[in-house]
């Protein structure tokens, strides 16, 4: 179910000498099945931003369509819209608090007011999809290693079963195994289940390999919308903004000034290794 | 959500009153309280609505930031209003129903309330004006000479600035907690006692755990510098008084003594 942004500001700490505008005018449109890479500096507005999608902050000005509805007009299920647009936050281990993983995992099915076997099934499912072996089950959540306690945190939203997915910084603190595993993951899900996913990141390297839309926030405004080969031709202007476009770009514009014919619009490592074996084979 | 709370906060400002030594901030605001109930009369209070009005002024917070505090016991300023004007024995004003209203009670109300607003805007001026950190800085000066007592004053004063300074994280932490699990549709809000308690387990469990392991990177970060407490501890900025300390005392003085003799020429 598509998500309509329409011209959304937000600003806060308004009517005091503080205050911030941390969206400004922002109109987006996310529709089905779309793998959305959310990318922007520190203090660029992302975090607040996806906060809107599923109401948990409120626009000061502008509105947020959730399949045609306005999310903040009266009567508005905002439980409903959560669990259709499943958020997971930055770090989203901390919200932890069963005695074990899986009855963790069942708290947010378990406030959709379905029947036990259905919570019970959603949370076994969720736990499986997130790669989560049977013998952590009815471990304390706590006794598990940062990447197990995501892993759980994330299905926990996942039992769910959102339509949208939201994440927050999903890698922030895992070591590069523990990061590939949670993105490869991600993508799996986003191919076996088809529903839309919004990962936010600060990194261009974590969002070039696996999403086909790319939006750059910076200081509360959307700067670029498009593809990743449109977004990361900008690097000079992504520069300036504290980002980057991935390092396997870097390398193929060096390798072009150095006389090699290859290809600049290469954004992942895997494309890159094509170009430069088609160039060789050629010569 | 939880941004409006005024405790110990801070106004940055460029002010006289700013750069007074927390010490005769401390002993000014705690003579200030003592006077509000030792004073008489109207006199007394016209001058220390007077001083705490010259106070204000100079000190650059605007006069707002003053009645947030206020707005926060309201609640308690009404009921002792209510509770004064109608169970005060006395000459009778006027009856409603079978409450009478006494010409002692209306007096005892007044006075009441123009003496808890007059205490909640003075010590609001203290904390506005002073950072946390100076604060307990000038209570552990204060207190150096119950050392000799062995009261751990530093440790003390330690704590309380610790516990100063948690409060805006954990109330950031409490509001992040929340809105996690609102996205996975807890529910706060709805529901009898019981079931509400119940459902702040969620966001209990998690701050409870978060506030430990704040507690203890913060030990390890100590330990990693070496902190071992107050003796032969230096400071950065060490507390001296300067002239301006010196006419602050003077001037708080010269408030008590106006207050003193305007209260008797001036009874109510």
């Amino acid at each position: 179910m598509p998500i309509i942004l329409d011209k959304v500001s937000h600003i806060y700490g308004e009517d005091t000498a503080m205050a911030v505008r941390a969206l400004d005018n922002i109109s987006l449109v996310i529709p089905d099945g779309q793998f959305i890479g959310l990318i922007g500096h520190t203090g660029s507005g992302k975090s607040t931003l996806v906060q809107h999608l599923n109401g948990l902050m409120k626009a000061t000005s502008g509105a947020v369509y959730f399949n045609g509805e306005d999310i903040d007009s009266e009567g508005f299920d905002k439980k409903k819209l959560r669990s259709k647009v499943g958020l997971v936050f930055q770090y989203p281990e901390h919200q932890l608090f069963e005695t074990d993983v899986f009855s963790d995992v069942c708290f947010g099915p378990k406030n959709l007011g379905l029947t036990k076997k259905e919570t019970e099934l959603r949370a076994y499912a969720a736990l499986k999809l997130v790669g989560l072996e049977d013998a952590y089950f009815y471990q304390s959540p706590f006794d598990l290693s940062g990447g197990q306690k995501r892993r759980v945190a994330i299905a926990g939203v996942l039992a769910m079963k959102p339509e949208v997915l939201v994440l927050d910084e999903p890698t922030a603190g895992l070591d590069p195994k523990g990061r590939d595993e949670i993105l490869d993951q991600i993508a799996a899900l986003k191919r076996e289940t088809g529903i839309t996913v919004l990962l936010v990141s600060h990194s261009m390297e974590d969002v070039a390999k696996y999403v086909d839309r790319i939006i750059v926030m910076n200081k509360g405004r959307v700067m670029y919308d498009d593809e990743p080969r449109e977004v990361f031709k900008q690097y000079h202007e992504l520069e300036a903004v504290g980002l980057a476009a991935p390092q396997v770009t870097y390398i193929m514009k060096e390798l072009r000034e150095h006389g090699y014919d290859v290809g600049d619009e290469v954004t992942t490592i895997e494309e890159a290794k094509q170009e430069i074996l088609a160039y060789f084979r050629e010569r | 959500m939880l941004r409006d709370i005024t405790l110990g906060q801070y106004y940055q400002a460029d002010s006289v009153i700013h750069r007074l030594d927390p010490r005769v901030k401390l002993g000014a605001t705690i003579l200030f309280i003592i006077s509000l109930f030792a004073f008489h009369g109207v006199g007394g209070y016209v001058t220390a609505a007077l001083f705490l009005a010259l106070v204000i002024r100079l000190s650059g917070v605007p006069f707002r930031f003053m009645i947030k505090g206020m707005k926060s016991i309201v609640f308690l300023l009404s009921i002792t209003v209510i509770f004064n004007l109608f169970l005060t024995p006395g000459e009778p004003v006027f009856s409603l129903w079978k409450l009478t209203v006494t010409r002692e009670g209306v007096k005892l109300a007044v006075l009441l309330s123009v003496r808890l607003g007059l205490l909640i805007i003075g010590s609001s001026v203290m904390t506005l004006t002073t950072t946390p950190n100076q604060l307990t800085d000038g209570l552990e000066k204060m207190l150096k000479p119950l050392n000799k007592l062995k009261v751990p004053v530093h440790e003390i004063a330690m704590m309380m600035s610790i516990a100063l300074r948690f409060i805006p994280i954990l109330m950031e932490e409490t509001d992040k907690i929340m809105k996690a699990q609102l996205a996975r549709c807890a529910d706060f809000e709805s529901g009898n006692l019981i079931r509400k308690a119940k459902s702040l387990v969620p966001l209990l469990v998690p701050l409870f755990i978060s506030a430990f392991r704040r507690a203890n990177d913060l030990a390890m970060a100590m330990e990693a510098r070496c902190y071992r407490g107050g003796e032969h501890r230096t400071k950065m900025k060490p507390l001296h008084y300067e002239k301006r300390d010196y006419m602050a005392y003077l001037v708080v003085l010269c408030y008590l003594a106006a207050g003193v003799v305007l209260g008797k020429l001036l009874p109510i």
